[in-house]
């Protein structure tokens, strides 16, 4: 380091702040992946052993595989959904200047910045006004909703990185309009369109309230373990559901944290480009 | 290599982007009418109706939604004294964990800024990130598990000797949890706005003489304040809009709680509406005070 600005003693309790922080942050989750692999069905602090029974019991779990399923196709279908209109917003917003241009953003954004209820609620108000019946689709379309600024925030990052000087060039050459999307622009946005698509089946997959609000009877994984967690029976399942779960969306965060980290980020955090 | 053919289907192709090329405006309809669309009439439209239906009321003979603007969803929550206490509990807890949130974020953001190597900022980052991303249900889920009376902390206040607590299902492990599920989104913002501040401005401070204590409190803070602000935001809007954690956690109501209920429950949809339009409010308020310090800039 080269600079000492902090005393000691600071660099000392900033450091104890830090890895308390941390440690409130990871040790809930690494309890509940060690009560997955819990022996007995008793939900004590210490678990008396280590066994993957569970694991089974739960796989064997028709409504738990069956949830599974649900969660996977929703989560598809409003990540396919959310990439299509999500770059094409990006695209139109980029490319162009207009009436109404920030405003683009700002209804993206909305759905997550609003409270949660509110989305949900107000998805729910539609879906019975329209007459339409709560299915996988109703699911889709709330998720979708939500998703489109995770693709939409991605790709005009990386449109915005992308210097205009090459698909010029591109042009200059005698490329059409498709041959530089083809050859310029998507070999550029690719990893980001990747990056964008695992966010949003993250959001997806372990989203709960908008889902309470709109899937009527179906059955998501977070739905599953909300409902369950009446029946203290169920409790070692919920633990491995729960390992599940964190899983599914760790890794696909992951995964586009590392995507766009090459590029400086576009997620929360990746600001360190705008350092000099 | 790419070969610029000049085959049927190449040239009707460049016909139709040409086509498109001299007419830009064509091609901004074509990119934005289907995200656009999407959003007006999904979620606009969604939000236009849970407006209006927060003026309707239900019949009381039959349950039925009457489609006839009144105010009588805002007399109530104004006059019941109920929903003024869970109004003003909401906000309290909003207030609180939005407080111990920034305590907490402080020194880890701090520490990323401004301590750690590249490295362990870049592992400190992606940790913080992973659960701010997901695992929602699952993080709420952990500290019904953690804090029950047989339980991670009570196993070790016991080990300490200190004797157990019993606040499993009470406000304070609402508190704890809600805490816990906003510190991402708490802490980012606030290394943002950190990590902006130029070696140069501290160095300079302590060159002058300043304590650390001054520098801290004269340069850091006030220009770390944006991003405190933005971090803020998300602490305090979630918070008011969240049911599922004080429904796993706690034992009383909060706005979410009475939302979902008179949904799932009660069935009194103009009721909810109106009531969910609390938290919206608040926040507008927030928003726009928060607009006035610069706080989006942090974000």
């Amino acid at each position: 380091m080269a600079t000492s600005v902090e005393t000691g003693r600071t660099r000392f309790w900033m450091r104890i702040g830090a890895i308390a922080s941390l440690a409130f942050l990871y040790i809930p989750l690494l309890v509940i992946v060690l009560y997955a692999f819990n022996s007995s069905v008793a939900q004590a602090w210490p678990i008396p052993g280590l066994s993957t029974r569970w694991f089974r019991v739960a796989w064997e779990n028709r409504e738990v595989r069956r949830a599974l399923l649900t969660s996977g196709k929703a989560g598809l279908g409003a990540t396919g959904i959310a990439l299509v209109l999500g770059s094409l917003a990006a695209f139109a917003v980029h490319r162009f200047r207009f009436f109404g241009r920030e405003t683009v953003s700002f209804l993206l954004v909305l759905p997550i910045a609003l409270p949660g209820i509110v989305t949900g609620m107000a998805l729910n108000s539609a879906i019975n006004a329209s007459g339409l019946t709560f299915s996988l689709w109703t699911v889709i379309v709330g998720h979708a909703t939500f998703c489109i600024v995770v693709v939409y925030n991605n790709v005009l990052a990386r449109l915005r990185r992308t210097p205009t000087s090459l698909t010029e060039a591109s042009m200059d050459l005698g490329a059409d309009g498709w041959q530089t999307f083809r050859y310029v622009i998507w070999p550029n946005i690719a990893t980001a369109l990747v990056a964008g698509g695992l966010l949003a089946f993250a959001l997806s997959f372990d989203e709960i309230v908008v889902t309470n609000f709109t899937a009527g009877t179906q059955t998501t994984l977070p739905i599953w373990i909300f409902n369950n967690l009446r029946l203290p029976s169920r409790f070692p399942q919920i633990n491995v559901v729960a390992m599940v779960v964190v899983l599914a969306s760790f890794v696909p965060v992951y995964l586009a944290q590392r995507l766009t980290s090459e590029m400086g980020g576009a997620l929360p955090g990746g600001t360190r480009e705008r350092k000099v | 290599m790419m070969s610029l053919s000049t085959d049927q289907p190449v040239s009707l192709r460049r016909k139709l982007s040409a086509a498109i090329n001299r007419h830009p405006r064509a091609k901004l309809i074509l990119l934005l009418t289907p995200p656009m669309g999407w959003m007006g009439v999904v979620y606009l439209g969604a939000l236009a109706l849970l407006l209006a239906s927060a003026f309707w009321r239900l019949d009381p003979l039959t349950s039925a939604v009457v489609r006839k603007a009144g105010l009588q969803n805002f007399q109530t929550l104004l006059h019941d004294s109920i929903y003024r206490k869970i109004a003003t509990r909401t906000v309290g807890i909003a207030m609180a964990v939005t407080i111990t949130d920034i305590v907490l974020a402080f020194p880890l953001a701090y520490y990323a800024a401004r301590l750690a190597s590249s490295r362990a900022r870049a592992a400190i980052l992606i940790s913080v990130t992973l659960p701010l991303w997901s695992a929602y249900i699952v993080r709420v889920y952990a500290w019904r598990v953690i804090l029950d009376e047989s339980g991670l902390v009570n196993w070790t206040l016991r080990k300490l000797h200190i004797g157990g607590i019993d606040i499993s299902f009470t406000n304070w492990a609402v508190w704890i949890t809600f805490c816990y599920l906003w510190l991402p989104f708490v802490m980012l913002p606030i290394y943002a706005a950190l990590d902006r501040i130029p070696d140069s401005y501290l160095e300079a401070s302590s060159d002058m003489g300043a304590k650390w204590w001054s520098t801290f409190r004269r340069i850091i803070v006030p220009l770390a304040l944006p991003g405190i602000v933005a971090g803020s935001i998300f602490s305090f809007s979630l918070t008011l809009g969240d049911y599922i954690a004080p429904n796993l956690v706690g034992n009383t109501q909060f706005i979410g709680n009475v939302v979902y209920n008179s949904v799932g429950i009660a069935n009194n949809v103009p009721f909810a509406a109106a009531f969910a339009l609390v938290p919206v409010a608040i926040m507008a308020v927030y928003l726009f005070v928060a607009r006035r310090m610069k706080a989006f800039e942090a974000l």
